[in-house]
Order: structure tokens, then sequence, then C-alpha cells
């Protein structure tokens, strides 16, 4: 029955539209900003905070990156954390992650109950995007399983100067197609009672985003 | 088969029984009963005023907004020419990515393929992200009926759900209902809600959390739609708010799809436009919240991410019919934003329901009368008059779609159809041809405006009096009937020349 339906529907849309050009596009749009890495970090860092995302600077080193993740996760009075390999490595390694608070770092196995149970997801990111106000996460190394970044209720990301771009064009070039992607621009929202933005509904109520620049 | 379209009107549905995109009630029938709905006004004023100001606020930002709408059209006129190739490349690339591709003639086959699916996973329950597509074909009540329980879990979905409406908005769907309504839904509907749950619309969506959290960490099954589908990658786009979305794309084991033929995108790098116009454009952000992007299954995945099992089901449903249509066509380019509804001023005051259909609103106007085929007769052949024609949605579309000039064109077909389904021609056909007539001779048009002037006497206030109030009552209903000046423009222009021409020849240079 399938193969009918395709082959009905495909000669349906053949016939429908024999003889229709396709235009060329005009693409005058804006490729790319002029502006310099720290305007782009400013501009990022205004544009996440105006979606109620909580943004702290941090010196672009791994040093500095480790200790301020550890000064957040402690003053939060956070218990538990899961991270993705790379970034449990490289930045959870220290006195945080060894006394206070417990590392859970994501070998694929962790089950979904096993996330709710996490008090907080620290992750790297594939890029961000200055003027919307986007961070992207592509399942790699640093980014880890889309779901280690959904399921715990606080979300830190660290996204690193040279990974951010002006506009989403410069990202949409720069992102492989293929690799699992979310697009991140705030905490969870929803303006679904009365047009009235609400921030933190199923997603991770909250976001902050450690801007290493 | 006969797949070429010919101009005949088609009836697509059954004379009887509810359609998702077919009111039972004429327009103007199901509107004067919303127009009675003081609250309801209130709500959608409330409602489309911030979403208008947020929007233009938001759009006003961009320097290239015109480029970009002029990209989006353009993406869009090329992908309906070049549709037959770009769904053979995305089944391609779906299967390669691990995913199976299903094709539905219309409703009924998709419904039966996406229950028989869910039945092969021997689950009872589904996770649902809020996807029109599904809604157009009534999946959920078909799954209801198979004894599968699909849980709406966006957050306007579910309130709509628990309280056994319909959505009357494409992007908010429980629009038309206040806070305290919403407060009194849950404390009735939702299982184990709190008794203390105010209408502060924080603890309404922390209600709403609650609820669904366990719901999201045991579900087996996801179905979703899609806002875009990458034929050049098979990567498929579903743009969000509220995290539900990553939810039930990213943690069930099985993810189903239903999707429009007319949702695909020919390249990746068109991702760059349509994700700039469409947040800008629906909830008037620079960006929404969450934006999932997938390319078939885990095993196609570095990391093992994704569902295991990924089923698209390719959906017709009376789009091919819309396609044959050149003028017509472009209402496929519709990608759901619904900013046409926030601006329009029928929709403002007369709300979803009154459309009868999944799709209301001025794009709803011109897509369901055409997904369900003008006949002449059909319930959905008032939808193209419910509309003054002002334009504002052809303004604020981000491809650009021509809605007025659809709308008209609509009108013409519908009066095509009737005449076509009714030997004895209806008073305003005869009316319109006594017009042409009229209209065709310079003598017989002054000879008829000059004597409409003796009609004068018959109206007051705007209103008919005597013998012919009563034949047009339905026309003047709804409207002043201006009266008749005493003098028409062609008396009063060859007057003027006549005085003119005299005083030139006295004072002229």
């Amino acid at each position: 029955m399938t193969g009918s339906a395709r082959e009905e529907i495909l000669s349906r849309v053949r016939a429908a539209v024999a003889g229709a050009e396709a235009p060329a596009v005009p693409r005058g749009y804006r490729r790319e900003v002029e502006a310099s890495a720290s305007q782009l970090l400013e501009l990022l860092a205004d544009r996440l905070r105006d979606y109620r995302a909580e943004v702290v600077p941090v010196p672009d080193d791994d040093a500095a990156i480790a200790q301020v993740l550890a000064d957040q996760l402690t003053e939060r009075g956070l218990r538990s954390v899961v991270a993705p390999q790379a970034v449990a490595r490289a930045w959870l390694a220290g006195p945080a992650g060894g006394e206070a608070v417990q590392v859970v770092v994501d070998d694929g196995t962790l089950t979904w109950q096993d996330l709710d149970g996490v008090d907080a997801v620290v992750t790297g990111a594939a890029l961000a995007i200055a003027e919307t106000g986007v961070v992207v996460l592509d399942g790699d190394a640093w980014c880890g399983r889309r779901a280690v970044s959904l399921v715990p209720d606080l979300h830190l990301c660290v996204v690193r100067g040279r990974q951010v771009v002006g506009l989403p064009t410069e990202a949409v070039s720069r992102l492989q197609p293929t690799r699992p992607q979310t697009w991140i621009a705030g905490p969870s929202a929803t303006s679904d009672i009365e047009l009235d933005r609400v921030e933190g509904v199923h997603g991770p109520r909250t976001l902050v985003v450690l801007l290493a620049g | 088969m006969s797949a070429a379209f010919l101009g005949m009107p088609r009836r697509r549905l059954p004379e009887t029984g509810f359609s998702p995109v077919q009111g039972k009630r004429p327009f103007p029938e199901a509107a004067s009963a919303a127009l009675s709905d003081p609250v309801l006004r209130r709500n959608l004023g409330h409602a489309t005023g911030v979403i208008r100001r947020k929007r233009a606020s938001v759009v006003g930002e961009l320097p290239d907004w015109e480029e970009l709408r002029s990209a989006g059209a353009a993406i869009k006129a090329e992908t309906m020419a070049r549709l037959p190739e770009l769904l053979e490349q995305l089944e391609a690339n779906v299967t390669a990515a691990g995913g199976v591709v299903h094709w539905a003639r219309d409703a009924a086959e998709a419904n039966a393929i996406v229950t028989d699916l869910v039945r092969a996973t021997g689950e009872r329950e589904v996770v649902k992200v809020k996807s029109m597509a599904t809604q157009e074909i009534g999946l959920n009540e078909h799954l209801a009926a198979e004894g599968i329980t699909a849980l709406e879990t966006d957050l306007a979905e579910l309130i709509v759900q628990l309280a056994e409406d319909h959505p009357s908005h494409i992007l908010v769907p429980a629009i038309h209902f206040s806070r305290t309504e919403i407060r009194e839904i849950f404390a009735r509907r939702m299982p184990g809600v709190d008794p203390d749950l105010t209408s502060e619309p924080r603890r309404l969506a922390m209600a709403a959390r609650a609820f669904l959290r366990e719901r999201f960490l045991r579900a087996k099954v996801g179905i979703s739609g899609a806002n875009f589908a990458i034929a050049e990658t098979g990567t498929l786009t579903v743009v969000e708010s509220e995290g539900n979305g990553r939810m039930c794309l990213t943690l069930p084991e099985t993810l189903i799809s239903v999707v429009g033929i007319e949702k695909v995108l020919p390249r990746w790098q068109d991702l760059e436009v349509f994700l700039q116009l469409l947040p800008r454009s629906s909830t008037g952000e620079r960006m929404n919240p969450y934006t999932t992007l997938w390319t078939g299954t885990r095993a196609a995945h570095e990391g093992g991410d994704g569902p295991r099992a990924f089923h698209l089901v390719l959906l017709d449903n009376g789009r091919t019919d819309v396609l044959a249509d050149e003028v017509g066509r472009s209402a496929l380019h519709c990608i759901r934003c619904s900013a046409c509804l926030n601006v329009c001023p029928v929709y403002e005051r007369t709300g979803g329901h009154s459309y009868g259909s999944v799709y209301p609103g001025p794009i709803g106007a011109i897509l369901s009368p055409q997904l369900t085929g003008i006949t002449g007769d059909s319930v959905n052949d008032s939808l193209p008059y419910a509309s003054s024609l002002c334009g504002a949605c052809y303004d604020v579309c981000p491809v650009k779609i021509d809605i007025p000039s659809i709308l008209v064109d609509l009108r013409a077909r519908h009066v095509e159809a009737a005449q076509q389904a009714s030997r004895v021609p209806s008073a305003e056909a005869v009316a319109m041809a006594a017009a042409a007539y009229v209209m065709k001779d310079e003598k017989r048009f002054a000879a008829v405006t000059g004597s409409m002037r003796l009609g004068r006497p018959l109206l007051r206030d705007g209103q008919l009096r005597g013998p012919l109030s009563s034949v047009m009552t339905g026309w003047s209903r709804a409207r002043d009937v201006p009266a008749p000046p005493r003098e028409t423009f062609r008396q009063w222009w060859s007057h003027r020349e006549r005085h003119d021409g005299a005083a030139s020849e006295r004072g002229g240079p």
C-alpha cells in the first residue's frame, strides 16, 4: 500500500508542478557582521541576559574555567553534576569536584532517571551566535549527548571566545549538518498563557553561560 | 490514475462527520457567536496586541529583513517547482541515515501508518510535540479510538486537551483562555494537581512541568511534526520554546514524525534564512529558546545520540491539489508562524474557532478551502470572504504569500463552482450579471447611475426602508447602505466642464 502511495503522490506532484520554473534565490541578506571579538562577546552576553540566561565572564584558559565552575557549583549549593568526558577531564577534576560536589561522567550508559537525579550539567558548546543570543550544542566530546544537557534542571555551558560568530548565517555555514544539534537561546520558556513569557518549563530552568574570552 | 488538475471543483471530504480542517457552520454563523462573547474578545485583543508589538520590535532590529523575506519567498517557490526530486532526495537521505520513510495520500492513510507503528512497539501511551500536521489529520482522536493515549506536551496544547476543547491559534492554541480559566481547567482536570494552585502563569507552567516530567522519562514513543526537512542532508528540524519538544525528540526510543510534503527545503544553507524569519515572525523573539535538528537514528550519529528507530511519514492530504493551482500554490509556502493571525482585524475579533479549521486566520482562509476543495456548497467556501482585504497579512508574511490576491481568486472560484453546482442562478449571480450588462455600455451606465438618486427616499441612517429592505436584508444586516448622492460624478463633471469652459473664455490668457 505504501509503495503505491509513494508512486501516486510523486506522480501527482510531478503533474501539479509540470512547467513550473525554479526562481534563482536572491541572497542579499547579511552574511557577516563587522565587529571585533570583544564586541561580539559583549553583544552575545547582552542578548543572552535579555532572555534570562545568567552570564559569567571568565578568562579563556582551562584553569580559570575550572575555578569559576567550582565556585559556581559550590555557591549554588549543588550536590551533583553530570558532564561529558572531555568536560569532566578538563574542567571538573579540581577540588570542588573532589569534595562537596559529586561529578558524574557520562559514559553513555546513564539512564534518564539517573540524569533526573543529578542537580546540574556542565557542557562546552559547538559555537554561539551573538546577534540572536544562541548557544549551539552538536553532540561532540564537549557537548555530550542531547539528553545529558536536557534532563538536569541547571545547565552550565562554557563558550570560548573563538566560538562566537555574529550571525545565524555564519553559524549555519560552520556547523556539520548531520550532527545532532540543539540551538539554545536562554532557559526554557513559554508564552502560552496570555502571551506572558515565563522562563523555565520542561528544559533546564536555569541556564548559566560561562563566556571565556 | 488521473493526476492532472482540471480546475474542476472536487469534494475531498465526506458529506458528514468530523474534519479538523472544516467546521460544521459557515464562517459568518460561527463568527457571530464569537463576536457576542466579551471575555473571548478581551483575551484575543490583549494577546494579539502583545504579540504584534513584540514582532514589530524584533523585526525592526534587522536591517536586512526585506532581503530575508525575498530569499524565503524564492526558496519556497524553488521548493515547489523542484518538489518531486527534492522529496526523493529527502527520502534517500533519511533512509541512508537509518530512518524509514512512509507516504500517506490522506489523513486515514497517515493515521493507519502511525497506529501500526505505535502498535509494533507494544506501547499504549505516546508523548507528542505540538504539530499542525497531526492536528490536521485528527491523529489524537484516531489513536484514542484505537486504544492509544496521545499526550500533548506543549503547555497550550495540554490546556486545550485537558479542557476537551479545540486549538484556536496556530502558535498559541489556548489564546482564547485567560489565566483564570486555565487555572480552573488544571484544578479540575489535571491528575495530582496542587489544590492551592493560583492563576499566576509561573505557577501554572510549574504545574505542567510536574505533571509531565515522569511521563517524559518513561515514554517509549514520541510523535512530532517538523518545521523543516532538508532534502540535501535528510535533517529534520523542530522549533520550540518549552523543552517539551526536546524531551519528545530525545528521550523516546521510537520517534515518528508526520510531515507535510511541502515542508522540505532544498539545502542545509536555507536554514540560515528560515531560522531568522520564523522566530521573529511567530513569537516575536530574536530566537526561540530551543531548536532541535536531527538526522536519522542513533546508529548514524557519533556518540550514540538520537532515537533507535525513526519514521518519517510524508503527508499529501490535499496538498497536491493545492500545488496544482498556480495562484493558490503559494499557500503551501506557509511556515506556520501565525503572524498573519495576529495582525488580522477579522481574526482579532472572531477568534480561531470561527474558522472551523485547525488552520485559522488569513492563512487558514486560503489554505483550508483549498485543502478540502472549493465545491460551491461546502462550509469552507465561506472562508475566503472572512477578510476585509486590508493586506496586513501580506505585509507581515515572512515568505511574502500574497494572501489578499489568493482570497480574491478563491472568491471567484467559489462563484464559478456555485454556478456549476446549482442550475438555478443565485440572487447574487443575477445581480452581478445585471451589473456586468450595465457596466459594459457607457450610455446604459449613465442612465442607471443617473436614476439611482430616485432611491434616496428608501434609505435612512444607513438602513434600507420600504420594499427593498426585505430582499437585501442578508447584505445590509452587517453593513450601512450608503445613500446615493443627489448628483452622480458624471453629472457633476459635465456641469463643471461647461462652467469651466465658460470661465476660461471670459478670463483666459
